[in-house]
């Protein structure tokens, strides 16, 4: 009689993460190999998930000729900044030894399908692709160098926004990197922008929505303030597009969705377009 | 005093606001309305004026020290329609060559379904770019709450000043508390931590200089308040009037080129 038997051990179950790979939007699963095979969008409902800088540089620029450059540049703990969970120093040195990245932007001159451009790709799984010094300061490297070798400059932003363990010198990088971009387009060089999943805060209310075109994939989260934020100050459900690409499309901030399998050319006929 | 404590007497809705600096500040004032789009944002307030003999555009947050007051303003939380009517008002001091000095004090900017809809972060980014290759002088005088991108939107300038008791900072104490703490009741740990007060500023060197209060705080007197603020304001003015307009902008790119530049040169 099965009630009163021994329960048997129970079969130990692989953890999901390990196998799995599950669609933050539609929350469908896949194998992860799937997911990979399909550069990181989901097979079901078209999100294009977020890429490491180095996956994405790997899919943009021509092979081989990817020269990175400012790895000199990378976080400063200026503040000395400590909260609840710890040193700032500490969470950042950590992250640079999980990640490899010393700092949320990966920055470097490329070649894209033949166009000559300086690149700039943001890590999101560095401190949450923040805002730092050290973004901003790259950035505004990359703007200068963009400007003495006449080549437009095009910027992937993956970001939660500034970042705060950095305080108001992470504010002034808005600014900064703003001017800079400011005078890229008075060199008459292009600046495209690349808003991928998720842009927000202080990076979507400086450098990237300031490009000569603002462009996004399919799906991806933008917006100023978080939605939680806006729920709270007003009252009220927002709609479930809300701050998504198309909607930003709808309301007139993004000149067109791009799929990730059509990103590369897409860049590259632009830039063609304009004589570049 | 703690830097909670400054937190405090920034928001006292007793301080001196954009209304009160006119009246001690100018002695002539005419507001603009309107971003030519879609609306006249009441908490961005500008309009030509003139200090101490000068001709200037005028441009604030407009916090109020009423509710009523604060309920038209919306606390001095501007939306992108403010936000380019600073810009468009900031285009046309530069067309005649007349300086431009903005008075800061705000929560932030607008967190709300239309501000986002109408393009709150391209707003502020634009007024970013904007104000960076102004062609004519720019004083900042952060008088209260310098919160945040909403703030730094029209606090880029040749010259930023700032109240000995107001705080400027890239998210609210409460804002980082609950975010980094768990705990939005930790924000004295938050302010603390994140350096907010005016001489953490100067001394990080993300202002040019502090401006002195009345005993006990601007709040105390507002005419005594509004006249360091003058006095302050008139000398950046002069200061900067002689200069061109290429030198302006250069110094001005320099200054914000320089904010948070700890790194090596490149190799």
């Amino acid at each position: 009689m099965a009630w009163f038997e021994p329960k048997t051990e129970k079969t130990s179950i692989p953890p999901t993460k390990a196998l799995w790979a599950v669609c933050p939007k539609c929350n469908s699963h896949f194998e992860k190999s799937v997911w990979k095979q399909n550069s990181g969008i989901c097979p079901k409902c078209n999100y294009h998930g977020r890429l490491s800088a180095r996956e994405r540089i790997a899919q943009i620029a021509d092979k081989g000729t990817f020269a990175e450059v400012f790895r000199e540049v990378t976080y400063s703990d200026h503040l000395s900044f400590k909260d609840a969970t710890g040193a700032y120093k500490d969470k950042v040195e950590a992250t640079i030894a999980k990640c490899g990245e010393n700092e949320s932007i990966v920055m470097g001159t490329c070649r894209i399908d033949g166009h000559e451009v300086m690149l700039g790709v943001m890590d999101f799984s560095f401190m949450g692709g923040s805002l730092g010094t050290g973004t901003g300061e790259r950035i505004a490297r990359a703007c200068e160098q963009a400007i003495a070798e006449k080549r437009p400059l095009v910027l992937f932003s993956a970001s939660g926004g500034a970042r705060m363990h950095e305080g108001i010198l992470s504010l002034m990088q808005m600014s900064k990197t703003s001017a800079a971009i400011a005078c890229v387009k008075e060199a008459g060089l292009p600046y495209i922008s690349v808003l991928t999943d998720p842009t927000t805060g202080g990076v979507s209310a400086s450098y990237a929505m300031l490009g000569d075109i603002n462009i996004t994939e399919p799906r991806s989260l933008i917006g100023f303030a978080g939605r939680r934020v806006i729920e709270n100050t007003i009252r009220q459900k927002l709609p479930a597009d809300f701050q998504s690409a198309e909607y930003l499309e709808k309301h007139g901030f993004i000149d067109k969705i791009v799929e990730r399998s059509e990103l590369k050319g897409f860049i590259a006929k632009m830039l063609g377009f304009w004589g570049f | 005093m703690t830097a909670f404590d400054r937190v405090k007497i920034a928001r006292d809705p007793k301080r001196p606001h954009l209304k009160e600096f006119i009246k001690h500040v100018c002695s002539d004032f005419v507001e603009l309305h309107g971003d030519r789009i879609v609306s006249d944002d009441r908490a961005l307030v500008g309009g030509f004026g003139v200090i101490d003999g000068i001709k200037c555009l005028v441009l604030g947050h407009n916090k109020g020290s009423s509710v009523e007051e604060n309920m038209e303003a919306n606390f001095g939380m501007a939306t992108p329609d403010g936000y380019r009517k600073a810009m468009r008002l900031a285009k046309l001091a530069e067309k005649f060559h007349v300086p431009v000095v903005t008075f800061v004090d705000t929560p932030g900017a607008y967190p709300g379904r239309e501000a986002e809809e109408r393009g709150q972060a391209e707003a502020i980014a634009k007024s970013l770019e904007v104000f960076s290759r102004l062609a004519t002088p720019v004083v900042v005088v952060v008088t209260g709450e310098g919160g945040s991108g909403g703030a730094l939107a029209i606090a880029v300038g040749d010259k930023v000043l700032m109240l000995e008791n107001a705080i400027y900072s890239v998210i609210s104490p409460e804002g980082c508390a609950g975010i980094l703490w768990r705990d939005g009741s930790k924000a004295p740990e938050a302010a603390k931590a994140l350096k907010i007060t005016a001489k953490d500023l100067l001394r990080l060197k993300a202002i040019d200089e502090i401006v002195k209060e009345p005993e006990g705080g601007a709040q105390k007197d507002h005419a005594a308040a509004a006249a360091f603020v003058k006095k302050a304001v008139v000398k950046a003015l002069k200061e900067l009037s002689g200069k061109s307009v290429e030198k302006l902008l250069e110094e001005r790119y320099a200054k914000i080129r320089s904010m948070g530049n700890f790194f090596p040169a490149a190799k």
